[in-house]
């Protein structure tokens, strides 16, 4: 196949051909990653298939099917609707917070009779597509100047303020870090950043008068697990015991005795990392770790092969969007810092979340497929 | 290539590269992180983990038993069968298998409410008692029935049981919950749930060697306290066995004499002191305190005015009366104000100060020595006696024979009784101390206090040649059955064989006070004294309408009773007191009870025969 071509159209592939285009290296990690969650999952019940692990296999063939899909359609179609997927996503989150249900106390989902859509998770991809789309259209000088700035800071600030009042700090926190990495890439001066910091820090006694009184405990906790074991510093003190007494090796496969005597409470989601830091130790967790930032790395990897600004954005950022999670939730088991409710990708039981990492899988396996392609600043196949 | 891409590139190629740096720089965090908590930290990680996994629970060990000297069980541990109900197998439905269950157990609504309070406060898996102690038969149709009772379970515990019931009631004692004080400084032990202790008696004596050592048991349990297996299991010591000095057959007979009584009867081996017999009556069952009293019960055991509840041995405080006789003698002949053949006249009454005492005689008894009016009983002598002698001497003599201090026994709620003296009326009563009240004292009577307990120390020490035993309820292990265990009194041999021949008289001789208590056991006979004590002062009216009959008047009025007895009077081995209390004359009722139990003894002599516990160490 005659790839080397600068003009390169989506049209110009077919289906057979973008599938055999694919990353199978990527795709080999992510099954590393979702093998060792099935292996976690089955664990944590006690040896037991149902009810986690099964269910979470098929979410993840379902979510392959998604992946496959999502790298199928061209990048520069991904480029033309990214506005109007940003726009509909931002429109369920406005529905879900008039119609939404009550679910864990905190209106999250709509219901579609089959499936329940989770609108903020819809929107961490959809931001980093829009944002994406936003700066391949500019200069590094429009980048640079503040007026530039005012729309995608609109466009991030906008979906924060619907998710923290669902209320949701885990995905705000990861919707506003995951864009603030991608103003970071595009070359907005560390100055702003600073500055934005400052302002962050002197708001911070207003912000704490909007805080839920959970979230404030969650807070209160974080600082002082230990003053109150029973209570509410009990999630993080069992969460480091179960890490720790791990040791080096771990206790063997399904011998964890703090997954196995139930400990940890909700161990299948948040605290999943615990079971398997337990049972294999730190030679897993360190592991486990590893791969993530083989799967992250590969990512960026990806990103650098393309040749559209575009692409290279969008892998980066949805790469990075996947440290943030992993980090952020590796560093909340481990107990630096406070519990905010992220999930450890691929491996947290939860069926949207791992639709959504799929869905963003298959547009960096887009980029992938379609690096050669190069985009115009108004998204035209040539300037 | 397009221009803009220049800049723009090279931008973004340079914060990615730094972002890449800051990630890099993050995982080394969590990795450190890691090894802190997974390396440097796991030793006290997996302790904790282990602390979590790992419950240790104490095992109630068995009580010790309780034996007569003979191995006759006096408390006993029995199965106690109880139905417990665990929700969470009940298929989700509690009230249908407690329903199902009221067609073989009926329960009350207020037990239904209990059920219901204590199934919703506990884990669904933590049994809860229906009720305690069902009867074989309601054990067999539970069991029977099982299928239809889900959720339903019988659990066995021991509980204590007392076969003898109340003929042992207040000398064995009973047990209870601990009081919260007694949780708060005892062992973990005593949290246990049904956890009994000693309450009174022997049980609350000895606690420590009928308690025993608890066991403990090593459980895995989950978050929730749900155990998931046993671990290791370590039985503890069941409680030590106790046998006692009491005879069972004695205290068999002091009761069925006594029962319709509110009285006393203590037996000593006066070598020994140790306690063959030790009854008080009326008695309660014990065994209604295990398995729970009624409002009812408790209200006629707390206001009975025979009280029940007392151990009138250790616990009842007398006028010891002319059962005290012997000790003001003693202390006149020692300090030779009186010789064994001295006569005093007894007229009937006599003028000391400006009192006029009278003797029980009306008549008077007329010249009499020593011997005779102890025989006689006769009041006039001791007046006199006691005159002469002064309190300080007589109270002396009293001291040594044990009277105004504790025996010692090893038994709860033992009472001092009193012995005046003339500086104890002047600082407690703030009165001069008078002549009569030294007459009195003589006769027993005014002041001076005394318990069953120490009036059989002191018969024992006047059968035993003047020894003060400590009296005890175990025998020991190296028990010598011929040897003193007394303190030696250093009185007068040929003083000590003068009371106990005015002590035969009494019983022996056709003129004596009691008589009635006369018996010939293969030759063995007994010797004793009688004491009435008046509760009531007779008042110059009714001396001069002339007494009334003790019959006639009211029980709560009535003399009490006593009676004090050694035999057999060759070789003695055996002291006896008896009080009656209000029971009219020593030697009208209390002699003959005292008679009883005396020719029990010396037909059964148990002194000398091999305890239990001798014939156990011996393999016998």
């Amino acid at each position: 196949m005659a790839l080397s071509s600068l003009h390169l159209r989506d049209a110009d592939l077919s289906l057979r051909d973008r599938f055999f285009r694919l990353s199978w290296g990527y795709i080999l990690l992510i099954c590393l990653v979702a093998i060792t969650g099935f292996v976690v999952l089955y664990s944590a019940a006690n040896g037991h298939w149902k009810p986690w692990a099964a269910k979470q296999f098929w979410r993840f063939v379902l979510g392959f099917g998604v992946m496959i899909s999502v790298s199928m359609v061209g990048l520069r179609t991904w480029l033309k609707y990214a506005y109007v997927f940003y726009a509909l996503s931002l429109f369920l989150l406005i529905l879900v917070s008039v119609f939404g249900h009550i679910g864990m106390g905190a209106q999250r989902w709509i219901s579609l009779g089959f499936i329940r859509i989770q609108p903020s998770e819809l929107m961490k991809i959809a931001l980093i597509l829009a944002l994406s789309r936003y700066f391949h259209g500019g200069s590094l000088q429009d980048a640079q100047s503040i007026s530039y700035l005012f729309v995608p800071l609109i466009m991030v600030a906008m979906p924060a303020v619907l998710v923290l009042r669902q209320p949701d700090l885990g995905t705000t926190i990861l919707l506003t870090a995951g864009a603030g990495v991608l103003f970071f890439l595009v070359g907005v001066q560390i100055w702003k950043f600073a500055a934005l910091g400052g302002v962050g820090l002197l708001s911070i006694p207003i912000a704490w008068r909007f805080l839920h009184d959970y979230q404030k405990e969650r807070v209160f906790t974080f600082l002082d697990p230990e003053r109150d074991p029973l209570g509410k510093g009990y999630h993080i003190m069992q969460s480091k015991i179960t890490l720790g007494s791990g040791g080096f090796f771990g206790k063997g496969f399904l011998q964890g005795t703090q997954s196995r005597l139930n400990f940890l409470p909700e161990k299948q989601t948040d605290f999943i990392f615990t079971v398997l830091a337990e049972e294999f130790g730190m030679v897993a967790s360190v592991s486990l770790l590893v791969l993530y930032l083989a799967l992250i790395f590969y990512g960026y990897m990806i990103a650098f092969r393309s040749n559209s600004y575009f692409g290279r954005l969008l892998a980066l950022g949805l790469s990075t969007n996947l440290f943030l999670y992993v980090f952020i939730n590796i560093a909340m088991v481990m107990g630096l810092l406070p519990v905010v409710g992220v999930p450890l990708p691929m491996i947290s039981y939860g069926g949207t979340v791992m639709l959504t990492l799929m869905f963003s899988f298959g547009l960096v396996e887009c980029v992938n497929i379609d690096r050669e392609v190069q985009i115009g600043r108004r998204g035209a196949y040539d300037d | 290539m397009a221009t803009y891409d220049g800049d723009k590139g090279k931008m973004l190629t340079r914060r990615a590269a730094l972002t890449v740096g800051g990630e890099l720089v993050m995982s080394a965090v969590l990795m450190g992180r890691m090894y802190y908590l997974q390396v440097l930290e796991a030793d006290r990680y997996k302790t904790l983990a282990e602390e979590n996994r790992i419950s240790t629970r104490l095992l109630a060990p068995p009580r010790g038993l309780i034996f007569d000297r003979f191995g006759k069980p006096l408390a006993e541990n029995r199965q106690n069968f109880r139905v417990q109900v665990i929700s969470e197998q009940t298929e989700g439905n509690l009230n249908a298998t407690l329903e199902a269950l009221m067609k073989i157990l009926p329960l009350s609504d207020g037990e239904i409410q209990r059920i219901r309070k204590e199934v919703r406060r506990s884990r669904n898996f933590t049994p809860v008692t229906i009720r305690e102690n069902l009867t074989w038969e309601e054990m067999a149709a539970i069991q029977l029935n099982a299928p239809d009772l889900p959720g339903i379970i019988i659990d066995e515990g021991l509980s204590r049981f007392y076969p003898m019931k109340e003929k042992f009631a207040h000398l064995i004692g009973y047990v209870g919950a601990p009081s919260e004080a007694e949780i708060e400084k005892g062992p973990p032990l005593l949290k246990l749930p049904g956890f009994y202790v000693g309450k009174t008696g022997i049980e609350l004596q000895y606690e420590n060697k009928l308690r025993g050592k608890e066991g403990t048991q090593r459980v895995e349990v989950n978050a929730v306290g749900r155990v998931i297996r046993e671990i290791e299991r370590d039985e503890g010591t069941p409680g030590a066995v106790l046998p006692l000095s009491i005879d069972m057959r004695l205290q068999n007979i002091a009761y069925e004499k006594m029962k319709d009584y509110s009285g006393s009867a203590v037996m000593l081996d006066i070598y020994t002191g140790e306690v063959l017999l030790l009854m008080s009556t009326p008695s309660f069952n014990p065994n209604s305190f295990t398995y729970g009293l009624s409002v009812d019960e408790w209200k006629d055991l707390t206001t009975n005015p025979k009280n029940p509840l007392l151990n009138k041995v250790l616990g009842g405080l007398y006028s010891p009366g002319s059962t005290f006789k012997m000790v003001v003698a003693l202390a006149a002949l020692e300090a030779g104000v009186v010789r064994p053949d001295t006569k005093i006249n007894c007229s009937g009454h006599v003028v000391i100060g400006n009192h006029r005492f009278h003797c029980w005689k009306g008549s008077g008894h007329g010249d009499l020595t020593l011997r005779e009016a102890l025989m006689h009983s006769c009041d006039i002598y001791f007046y006199e006696i006691a005159r002469r002698t002064g309190i300080e001497k007589i109270s002396a003599m009293a001291r040594r024979f044990g009277f105004g201090a504790v025996t010692g026994i090893d038994l709860a709620g033992e009472k001092a009784g009193l012995m005046p003296t003339r500086r104890w009326k002047e600082l407690v009563r703030g009165e001069q101390w008078l002549q009569g009240d030294t007459c009195n004292t003589g006769i027993g009577q005014g002041y001076v206090l005394a318990t069953p307990l120490q009036l059989a120390v002191m018969a024992a020490a006047l059968a035993n040649d003047g020894y003060k035993v400590t009296p005890r309820l175990t025998v020991p292990e190296n028990r010598n059955p011929n040897e003193h265990s007394g303190i030696a009194l250093n009185l007068s041999k040929a003083h000590l064989q003068l009371m106990r021949e005015g002590m035969f008289d009494v019983i022996n001789n056709p003129k004596g006070t009691a008589r009635v208590a006369k018996i010939d056991i293969n030759g063995k006979l007994i010797a004793g004294k009688t004491g009435t004590t008046q509760v009531k002062r007779i008042t110059i009216k009714e001396r001069e309408d002339g007494l009334r009959s003790q019959d006639e008047l009211p029980w709560e009025e009535r003399n009490h009773a006593l009676f004090v007895a050694f035999g057999p009077t060759e070789n003695p081995r055996y002291a006896l007191s008896v009080v009656i209390e209000h029971g009219g004359g020593g030697g009208t009722t209390a002699g003959p009870v005292a008679r009883d139990i005396m020719a029990e003894a010396l037909k059964l002599d148990p002194a000398f025969r091999p305890t239990y516990l001798h014939t156990k160490k011996t393999g016998k």
